[in-house]
């Protein structure tokens, strides 16, 4: 006797505890197991592509900070990549400002892993570790809070330097703060890596091997964990990242479990990045001897007619660009971000494209989850470090 | 002078009485366990989590599971228009029923004795010394699935249902394997009751005279099926790392995902109820129930709070399984345990 059986299609999100935010799963199961998921994306969509092409350069900055608003300073530090390549200043940026600005991304490295292991164990049930972990970020985002003034939304990185200096004694705090990482990481890993259930949650869970990732686009960890060894920050650097002596975790297991423990050793190498980075800082300028595009400090503004003048026009018109075309890529926590900018000599943007890693990644789900079981949607959703803020834009 | 145990034949006034009050005690102190349990837990795991737990209401928050009583009792009650009013009501009753009945089987402490009209009266502390307790707790575990099932097709959302699903498949695998681990215990004891069951457990270790200091506890000569009955009852009472039918970041809140209010409460005092009635039972099987070195129910109580520490110390530590683990677990490893458990357990009784 056939029974008669058929499956049940659920709707998963944009309202649900653990989907990241808004993302909308429709999810064709039968029984447990899902037979079909669709993603559907857009409810945070807020057109920051297309607002930035009526904003200044500079004035574009502070929407970067809400793509991934889990690493503002990434996405600061792409775009403004992009803009001083654009203009062509890439070499003139200072030593210090290059140090502060890997320190800084580092921690955001640090910032948005620790959010993405809260999150994942949480998914899973382990309900202690997303407060460790969340212990460790409130110190980040204090340093966020002491360089910026902002906890969340940076807005710290200027086109052709930074905001501000690093205030006095921060440069201590941070040391302190990433020396104690390592044994912090020891204790995250202490809760899972060795727990049965967690690897029984993880293992074997979510494969895609490095041919599949590759066609989707898959970057970052993800990537990383499927044996392909590809890091930006090495194969092509930016920021003087090849004056420091880090390694690129690589691990072939393609599931969940390795692509956690490739996110694990990334935190202990951003560490050793970031020891080293202050072991160079030295002291310096914050800014690029580039009148016409950085604006000058307020007691030349004040006492000086060209510093005056500068001030007026940049804060009014903004700087011109000679007309092209530009990509710059950076290794951001979830992957490669890119920045994409056509210019027509005006002071805006003819287009702007962001190549968010988040949103390439999420197309790994589909073929990730159809034949597991709904609690596996939950652990690849978790594992993808999915960031709606980056997929919507 | 012996004492007289009372009967309703006999005495019926003092009977009826005397059991009023045990009745009372029982189930005023359990609601009251169940009240404090959840300002243990969010305590306990507070402290685990390096965070505060409550601690605003009242003096350390002492006051926070009536404000959340009173809370959930004020607000409005929620039926679905697609769920089944019915059932739907009927639900939380019979999840929260059997988890206080079981408790009426349970002794908690040696007989109190006590003189009325000149006689010398004994009264067991224990509501009912049922001659088949062990079977009747069995039953009403057994009956504590309906209402989790009812909750999940009465509410009439996907969620639910899934919730309602996974709680009977577990249920119903898990109590297998905690009704045969138990099976060891009543063939060591040779009786059904669980006043019997603490009375054979105050003798000496195997009736070693040289060890006397050591009790006879069913957890020294069966710890197989002790492991068994704690990893099963966790299964049985959802609690992590099996608390697959109300996993909240798969499925919102499981099979009580529709409901709110006074009948949300009663899924949550349903919890905790069963949780105590889980520690107590396990205190009274495996760990020689009220017999210790303090006043008899003293000992009942400490050995109850540290099972629910217990529980409450693996919630903050395990993630949760998945479903398919969960029935690999229940039926290819528990349930064959639980049965060459039983086959080792005749074999050392024919042969001692």
């Amino acid at each position: 006797m056939a029974a008669n059986t058929e499956t049940m299609t659920i709707n998963m999100g944009p309202q649900h505890p653990s989907t990241h935010g808004v993302l909308q799963l429709i999810l064709e199961l039968d029984g447990e197991i899902v037979v079909k998921a669709t993603p559907h994306i857009g409810f945070l969509h807020r057109g920051i592509e297309k607002l930035s092409e009526h904003r200044t350069y500079h004035q574009t900055i502070p929407l970067t900070d809400r793509l991934d608003y889990l690493a503002p300073m990434s996405n600061n530090l792409g775009y403004v990549l992009a803009v001083e390549k654009l203009l062509g200043i890439t070499d003139e940026i200072p030593e210090r400002v290059q140090r502060i600005r890997v320190i800084m991304t580092e921690l955001t490295r640090l910032k948005s892993h620790l959010v993405w292991l809260a999150c994942h164990a949480l998914d899973i049930g382990a309900m202690t570790v997303f407060l460790y972990c969340f212990r460790e970020r409130e110190c980040i985002t204090d340093i966020y809070e002491k360089v910026s003034g902002a906890r969340m939304t940076s807005n710290y990185f200027r086109v052709g330097g930074l905001a501000d200096d690093l205030p006095d004694g921060l440069e201590g705090e941070i040391r302190t703060f990433v020396e104690s990482m390592p044994a912090h990481v020891e204790e995250y890993e202490g809760l899972l890596t060795g727990n049965r259930i967690w690897q029984k949650r993880t293992i074997g869970v979510g494969e895609i091997s490095a041919e599949a990732a590759i066609d989707i686009g898959i970057t970052g960890p993800s990537l990383r964990a499927s044996g392909v060894d590809w890091d930006l920050r090495r194969d092509n650097p930016y920021c003087g990242y090849e004056d420091y002596d880090f390694d690129v975790p690589v691990r072939t297991g393609c599931d969940t479990f390795d692509r956690y423990r490739v996110r694990l050793d990334e935190m202990r190498q951003s560490v050793r990045i970031i020891l080293q980075a202050l072991d160079k800082l030295k002291p310096g300028p914050i800014l690029a001897d580039c009148p016409k595009i950085v604006l000058p400090p307020k007691q030349d503004v004040v006492n000086n007619i060209e510093s005056l003048i500068h001030h007026f026009k940049i804060v009014t018109e903004g700087f011109k660009t000679e007309p092209g075309e530009i990509y710059q890529g950076i290794e951001a926590p979830k992957g490669e971000l890119g920045f994409y900018l056509i210019a027509d000599g005006s002071a805006y943007p003819f287009r702007m494209k962001i190549r968010p890693p988040s949103f390439v990644n999420l197309q790994g789900l589909p073929q990730m989850v159809e034949g597991k079981l709904l609690a596996d949607v939950i652990a690849v959703i978790g594992t993808l470090d999915i960031v709606l803020g980056e997929i919507d834009r | 002078m012996t004492p007289e145990v009372l009967t309703l034949s006999e005495t019926p006034w003092l009977y009826t009485g005397v059991m009023l009050v045990k009745i009372i005690v029982a189930f005023v102190a359990t609601l009251l366990i169940v009240a404090y349990a959840t300002y243990a837990e969010r305590k306990i795991i507070g402290r685990m989590q390096t965070r505060m737990g409550p601690n605003m209401t009242g003096p350390k928050g002492l006051l926070q599971p009536i404000a959340d009583g009173l809370k959930l009792f004020f607000k409005e009650d929620i039926i679905p228009s697609q769920a089944h009013w019915f059932a739907f009501i009927l639900a939380p009753m019979m999840i929260l029923a059997p988890a206080f009945i079981s408790i009426s089987v349970i002794p908690f402490g040696g007989d109190l004795q006590f003189s009325y009209d000149g006689i010398l009266y004994a009264v067991p502390m224990q509501i009912t010394d049922l001659n088949i307790g062990v079977l009747f707790i069995v039953a009403m575990a057994g009956l504590g699935v309906y209402g989790i099932v009812l909750a999940g097709l009465a509410s009439n959302s996907k969620y639910a249902l899934l919730g309602g699903i996974r709680s009977t498949a577990q249920m119903v695998s898990y109590e297998l394997a905690v009704g045969l681990s138990i099976v060891a215990i009543f063939m060591l004891s040779e009786t059904l009751s669980l006043r019997g069951i603490v009375a054979a457990q105050q003798l000496p270790l195997w009736g070693l005279e040289s060890v006397s200091f050591i009790p006879n506890w069913y957890i020294f000569c069966q710890p197989l099926a002790f492991g068994l009955f704690v990893i099963g009852s966790m299964a049985e009472i959802n609690r992590t790392p099996f608390d697959l039918p109300e996993a909240e970041t798969e499925l919102v809140s499981g099979f009580c995902t529709e409901y709110s209010a006074m009948k949300y409460a009663l899924f949550f005092m349903a919890e905790y109820a069963n949780m105590i009635t889980v520690s107590a039972i396990a205190t009274t099987l495996f760990l020689g129930g009220w017999g210790g070195p303090f006043y008899g129910w003293i000992n009942f109580l400490i050995k109850v709070f540290a099972f629910m520490f217990f529980f409450i110390w693996i919630r903050a530590t395990f993630p949760r399984l998945r479903y398919d683990q969960l029935m690999f677990l229940g039926w290819k490893i528990m349930l064959p345990l639980a049965l060459v458990n039983i086959v080792i357990t005749g074999i050392a009784i024919l042969l001692w």
